[in-house]
């Protein structure tokens, strides 16, 4: 169970998100849709408290924290939150320092402590799923970006997190290269993997969303199936966006 | 005349090798702490630190290590002329290098950070296992350059008494009368010590640019 409840982020005066409610359905894929500025990354990024909302309440599994500007929730109950979620960036991320299954490995042996041989095992098996076994042991500045990101990819996914939180996963990429990122991604869909991704790609969140909500100006202006949505989008701002 | 050439390198073996060695380690340590302390630190460290850097920045080191063996001794602390020398070095390193340390663990991006955290790791663990090696990488070229200064630095300790590689090379002059030669022999065991250091500098940084993805056949 992954719910958001009455989410409010702030930064200065900037009043970025505004009570901001959302149930992610299991095994779906959520794709958070909206302007650019509309508050989808930090949405995102509240729900793995990379940015924490000064009020609301998140709640993925036994992890239920409650925000408000009067109680301040610990770092361990935040890190165990965090815990059940992996994160997909715009821009990658790999650990320039470590070769790709190094990269996948890094959770499992930093924070879960397993061993190297285990770890490994696993990494590799992911970086199969991926399609990227081949360059396991590929320094990451030698992978194009469509590489980068499918080991990205590998590595949210090792540790079974929950959910995984995907921002704009296609955005910094090539037409062709994003292809093989979004099949990936598609797979992933296919295996029950639950997702919630942020996107201004229309065409990717029809393919892989089964539910779609559009945010504008850090409000919900419509959540509704995917079919739906597309179909008969009701809000009239979700209408201009889609059809514009 | 060639006889000088074993009590040189026995005071380079002895004095300047350990010393540089030494302070340079330890002085590192201590400007990787003050880094820290002054970029996550409480304000109070912070404040402290900066006076630190400060102190130490604006102050001739020959005038540091002369309060430190000189000075202290009037409020009760005697210390033997290799230590003192040790902790000034040390302190003078830590001050360096600490803008340096700052530096490179600013250079390392937010998203690095962001990566660390997203696969569950602490701050503790997101420092020592992504942000440091990184920052190592980036930091190896200007700390070499306070690495080799401090070869030649270490010259000063002569002024404080510990019998080092420059004092053992005054010390020959002062009964043979050859300064021309002694000086050349010292700044020859200055200059082979530097070299050695440089060329280690550049093991290092191949060493570690080896995820750049070129030039790595055999390691
Ligand atoms: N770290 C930050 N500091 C200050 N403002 C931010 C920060 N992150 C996002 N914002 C602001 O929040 C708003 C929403 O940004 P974002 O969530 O990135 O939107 P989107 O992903 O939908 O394009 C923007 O006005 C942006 O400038
Ligand atoms: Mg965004």
């Amino acid at each position: 169970m992954i719910a958001v409840e009455g989410v409010h982020k702030s930064f200065g005066t900037n009043h970025v998100l505004k009570g901001i409610g959302l149930q992610v359905p299991e095994g779906g894929v959520t794709a958070l849709i909206g302007p650019s500025g509309s508050g989808k990354s930090t949405l995102l990024r509240c729900v793995n408290l990379l940015e924490v909302p000064e009020a609301g309440r998140i709640r993925i599994g036994d992890s239920d924290l409650h925000f408000s500007t009067t109680t301040k929730v610990s770092a361990r109950a935040m890190l165990g939150l965090r815990r059940k979620t992996g994160m997909v960036f715009q821009s990658f991320q790999l650990f320039p320092h470590r070769t790709a299954v190094e990269n996948v490995m890094e959770g499992l042996v930093t924070v879960q402590g397993w061993t190297s041989d285990r770890a490994r095992d696993r990494a590799v098996e992911l970086l199969d799923k991926v399609g990227m076994s081949a360059k396991a042991d590929a320094w990451p500045s030698t992978l194009s970006g469509g590489q980068q990101q499918r080991v990205a990819i590998a590595r949210a996914l090792a540790q079974s997190p929950d959910v995984l939180l995907c921002d704009e996963p296609t955005s910094a990429l090539d037409p062709q290269l994003a292809s093989e990122v979004v099949d990936v991604l598609l797979q992933l869909a296919r295996d029950g993997t639950t997702m919630v991704m942020a996107t201004h790609d229309l065409r990717l969140a029809a393919a892989i969303a089964t539910n779609v909500v559009f945010l504008d100006s850090g409000e919900i202006a419509e959540a509704a199936p995917s079919e739906q949505f597309f179909s008969d989008p009701q809000d009239p701002r979700t209408r201009r966006f889609i059809y514009r | 005349m060639v006889d000088s050439l074993p009590s040189l390198f026995w005071a380079c073996l002895q004095f300047t090798v350990p010393l540089t060695l030494l302070s340079f380690f330890l002085g590192l340590a201590v400007g990787f702490l003050a880094a820290v302390a002054r970029l996550f630190g409480p304000r109070p460290l912070s404040i402290f630190v900066r006076f630190y850097v400060w102190l130490i920045r604006g102050t001739p080191l020959l005038v540091q290590l002369f309060l430190i063996f000189y000075g202290l001794p009037s409020v009760g602390i005697v210390l033997d002329a290799f230590t003192a020398a040790l902790i000034g070095f040390t302190l003078n390193v830590g001050a360096y290098s600490s803008e340096i340390v700052r530096a490179v663990l600013l250079a390392i991006p937010r998203g690095q950070w962001e990566a660390a955290y997203s696969i569950g790791m602490t701050w503790r663990q997101a420092m020592r296992r992504t942000v440091v090696p990184q920052a190592i990488r980036i930091a190896v070229p200007p700390l070499s350059n306070t690495f080799i200064s401090l070869v030649k630095d270490t010259s000063l300790a002569a002024a404080i008494t510990v019998p080092e590689l420059f004092r053992a090379g005054q010390r020959i002059v002062a009964t043979t009368y050859e300064p021309l030669i002694i000086y050349i022999e010292v700044a020859i065991f200055y200059l082979a010590v530097s070299s050695v250091l440089s060329a280690l500098q550049t093991r290092l940084e191949h060493r570690l640019s080896r995820h750049d993805g070129h030039a790595e056949v055999a390691r």
